[in-house]
């Protein structure tokens, strides 16, 4: 199968300058490959850096060494030196991201936040929305809610709207950072299916996933993120 | 895709003091950027320069216009300037004064740039300013109202629908939110996050609020002191900054 | 001979014998130099401004000639009578007046109104040159707030009085910025005040000082003549002057100029119209004035310009 994501040799070090310049290394020489049709689950002990590096991937984190290849387009684009602009136009048709928490638009209704990235990618806005409402039909979001912010939904309300927004534009790469954390059983199956769908459209997943079954019901296999060495320095500035 | 906007080494000079220095970045068509940093940075004085309000010391600035030509600020006669002014750019103003005329009705602040581009039609003059009121969500009624009668948040809105209605390709905003109270703040920022998605325009927008950046901005620089001292795209200079500075302003953050 | 109005004082020099340009003038004529008393009283130079101030103010007439409607800057004396009595207009009278002009003066298109008759007899006494209520016999009209209905001829010159020579000074107090809008002919804020009087009147209810733009380049007040007489302005054969003392500016549309009163497409410039003639004389198409003739209300409509009204009185009789 193609490959999508390759990422080579990366590092990451966080520097605290607020803390006198302490600095913590999270990800040393990290290099991790994922084909077409694929999904890998990052493992590790927590602080191992599994979230740091579904970051980074996604040009949230910055990394100081290493390339972070994305396939767009037949195209091999750079992460870590990209453009702005160019991040975004990646992220934007062929990188996706599902976190736990929804950053909550002001006004934006839970239907329109859901339909935006189809909107971004050029669909039309009517479509998008009918596209965007068979989604949380699935995920079980009363359609009563669809027109309202979802400032004022439950934690678990919440969190399916975002998994929505990240799922309904079919793009080839998905990061997915825990995605199922404290939904219930019935949603839980929701999403994996969303994911094996995802795989069989051919997108490469890369996921935390904490809860076991979840893990085995969708990972092809395991990646452990190498612990970086934890030595802590001052710089002396 | 290219850029709309050049900038290289800009700098802009108070006496022996600079008011901002070696600002290098590219604007694409579209793009949102904002400026953030204390009072006092340089942010306004960039924005300034930038939008050849103000004569740039060093560096220079050049611009693309909607034909493909690209003009450089510092060279460009003061009368191409302000074609540019009226037909590609706009500006909104921290203080609505600032920006509207407001002893004339709504309706004539939204239309003067459209009359400034030769538009002699009465009638339709009017039925587009007040498609323009209803989208800014004052409603066409309001249409003959002066804006001293409005509300600080109408009167934001006001001054983007003025600014708007010609379709300009960059917009430079000067801390449109400052005077506004949070509650307003919001309604006005998710409308501005609208029409800027729906209009395609590129935005310049100097902002000390770092939540703002997050909702509206692709990108982001960072100024202290005159100088860009970080920069890059905002989800990645909130949640991993790198700069001294930049680390102490985010941890600044209240968190609500 | 009344072309050329800057060669005039140099004529009448000549015919006082070589007598300095700067020397005294009297009204009584020559021999009112022997009175001694009389002289004392009287001793002005022609036209009352000294000559210098004369040069200074043709020279900002030609540069205005030259661009038409643009605001020439001229560095405005202090007359005999109060800004806002028609200051600017008579130091271009003055600047322009020679021996063998025939003047009439008219306010608000009366030749005996205080400011129309004050204006005339005060250049009676300064250059003792003719006077005249007839439009067609004057060479120079000095106006405040109207163009004679008596169409104007090639050669004749008419001196507007203006109180605010910037037409987009109402919408924009900075000068900075007013004359860098014309500079760049950025006249699009002009239609804002006409947008706002539609929204406000259903019309462009501007009726007087209608602004204008002249030969399709600067934008102008035409002094607050009412808009009837704009279309007077266009192509006019007269040379037009225009003079604000207050302001220190001085401006001119030059013979056969075009001249455009500003409109919408859909609301397109309209001068005004009465159901009624002039009950005087019986026009029908000049400017009426609204004359209540007693307490209960009575009312009756006459000419504006009264030399026009007579004389149609005259040739019916």
């Amino acid at each position: 199968m193609t490959l999508l994501i390759a990422a080579r040799q990366l590092s990451k070090t966080f520097v605290l300058h607020q803390q006198d310049g302490l600095e913590l290394p999270v990800l040393a020489d990290v290099s991790l490959e994922v084909h077409a049709g694929e999904c890998v689950a990052l493992t590790g002990p927590s602080g191992a850096g599994k979230s740091t590096l579904l970051k980074a991937l996604y040009a949230n984190y910055l990394v100081q060494h290493g390339t972070l290849n994305i396939l767009r387009h037949g195209r091999w684009i750079d992460m870590a030196r990209a453009a702005p602009h160019e991040i975004v136009a990646v992220r934007r048709d062929t990188l996706g991201y599902v976190s736990q928490f929804l950053r909550v638009i002001p006004r934006v209704s839970a239907l329109d936040i859901v339909a935006e990235p189809l909107i971004e990618q050029g669909e039309e806005r009517e479509t998008a929305r009918e596209r965007a409402g068979a989604l949380l039909e699935r995920l079980n979001i009363a359609e009563r809610l669809w027109n309202l912010p979802p400032a004022t939904f439950s934690g678990g309300e919440q969190q399916r709207v975002n998994i929505a927004r990240g799922l309904v534009a079919p793009r080839p790469v998905l990061l997915l950072d825990e995605p199922t954390a404290s939904l219930d059983a019935a949603n839980r199956a929701v999403v994996v299916e969303l994911m094996r769908e995802a795989k069989a459209r051919g997108a490469a997943l890369v996921g935390i996933f904490h809860d076991e079954a979840t893990r085995d019901a969708i990972a092809d296999r395991l990646f452990t993120v190498p612990l970086a060495r934890r030595h802590t320095k001052e710089i002396a500035t | 895709m290219k850029p709309i906007l050049q900038v290289k080494q800009l700098a802009k000079r108070y006496g022996d003091r600079y008011g901002c220095r070696d600002v290098n970045f590219e604007l694409y068509e579209g793009e949102v950027l904002c400026i953030v940093g204390e009072s006092g940075s340089g942010k306004s004085t960039l924005l300034a320069t930038l939008a050849g309000r103000l004569a740039a010391d060093e560096g220079e600035v050049t611009f693309r216009d909607a034909n493909g030509d690209w003009h450089e600020l510092s060279t460009l006669a003061e009368a191409e300037r302000r074609r540019l002014a009226r037909t590609e750019w706009g500006f909104v103003t921290q203080h609505a004064r600032d920006g509207l005329r407001m002893g004339v009705s709504a309706g004539a602040n939204v239309s003067e740039r459209l009359m400034a581009l030769g538009h002699r039609h009465y009638g339709q003059l009017r039925a587009t300013a007040a498609e323009w009121l209803e989208k800014v969500e004052i409603g066409a009624e309001r249409l003959d109202d002066p804006p001293s009668r409005f509300s600080g948040g109408m009167q934001q809105r006001l001054q983007i629908a003025r600014n708007l209605v010609t379709r300009p390709r960059l917009v430079f905003m000067d801390e449109p939110t400052g005077g506004l109270d949070v509650s307003v703040q919001a309604r006005f920022l998710d409308l501005l996050r609208r029409l800027v998605h729906e209009s395609g325009v590129a935005v310049i927008m100097v902002t000390h609020d770092l939540g703002v950046a997050r909702l509206l901005a692709h990108r982001t620089l960072v100024m202290q002191q005159g100088r860009v001292v970080e920069a890059g795209l905002t989800d990645q200079i909130l949640d991993d900054p790198q700069h001294p500075y930049t680390q102490l302003l985010v941890s600044s953050i209240v968190q609500a | 001979m009344k072309h050329s109005t800057s060669c005039k004082p140099q004529t009448g020099l000549h015919r006082e014998g070589g007598r300095a340009a700067t020397g005294p003038y009297s009204p009584y004529g020559e021999e009112a130099h022997s009175d001694a008393d009389k002289a004392s009283n009287w001793r002005y130079n022609f036209g009352y401004l000294d000559e210098n101030t004369k040069r200074m103010l043709r020279r900002g007439l030609l540069k205005a000639v030259a661009i038409p409607g643009y605001q020439v800057p001229f560095g405005s004396r202090e007359m005999p009578l109060p800004y806002g009595w028609g200051t600017g207009g008579i130091q271009l009278t003055a600047s322009l007046i020679g021996r063998q002009d025939v003047l009439k003066v008219i306010d608000q298109g009366a030749d005996d109104t205080t400011n129309a008759v004050n204006i005339r007899r005060f250049f009676g006494r300064v250059c003792g040159v003719d006077t005249t209520e007839k439009s067609a016999d004057a060479t120079l009209i000095q106006t405040r707030h109207r163009i004679p209905e008596t169409p104007l001829k090639a050669g004749q010159i008419v001196v507007f009085q203006v109180p605010e020579p910037e037409p987009l000074r109402l919408l924009e107090a900075s000068e900075v910025e007013t004359r860098k809008l014309h500079a760049h002919q950025e006249y699009g804020l002009m239609h804002v005040k006409l947008y706002e009087d539609i929204a406000r009147f259903g019309h462009i209810a501007t009726s007087y000082d209608y602004p204008v733009r002249v030969n399709g380049r600067y934008l102008a007040s035409p002094s607050p003549i009412p808009k009837f007489d704009n279309p007077k302005l266009h192509q006019s054969p007269a040379l037009l002057l225009f003079g604000a003392g207050r302001e220190k500016r001085l401006y001119a549309i030059p013979p056969y100029t075009d001249v455009d009163s500003l409109a919408f497409d859909d609301h397109p410039f309209e001068i005004q119209a009465w159901d009624t003639s002039c009950a005087l004389c019986g026009s029908h198409d000049s400017y009426l004035d609204e004359i209540v003739t007693d307490d209960a209300g009575s009312r009756m409509f006459v000419c504006s310009d009264t030399d026009y009204c007579t004389s149609r009185r005259e040739d019916a009789r």
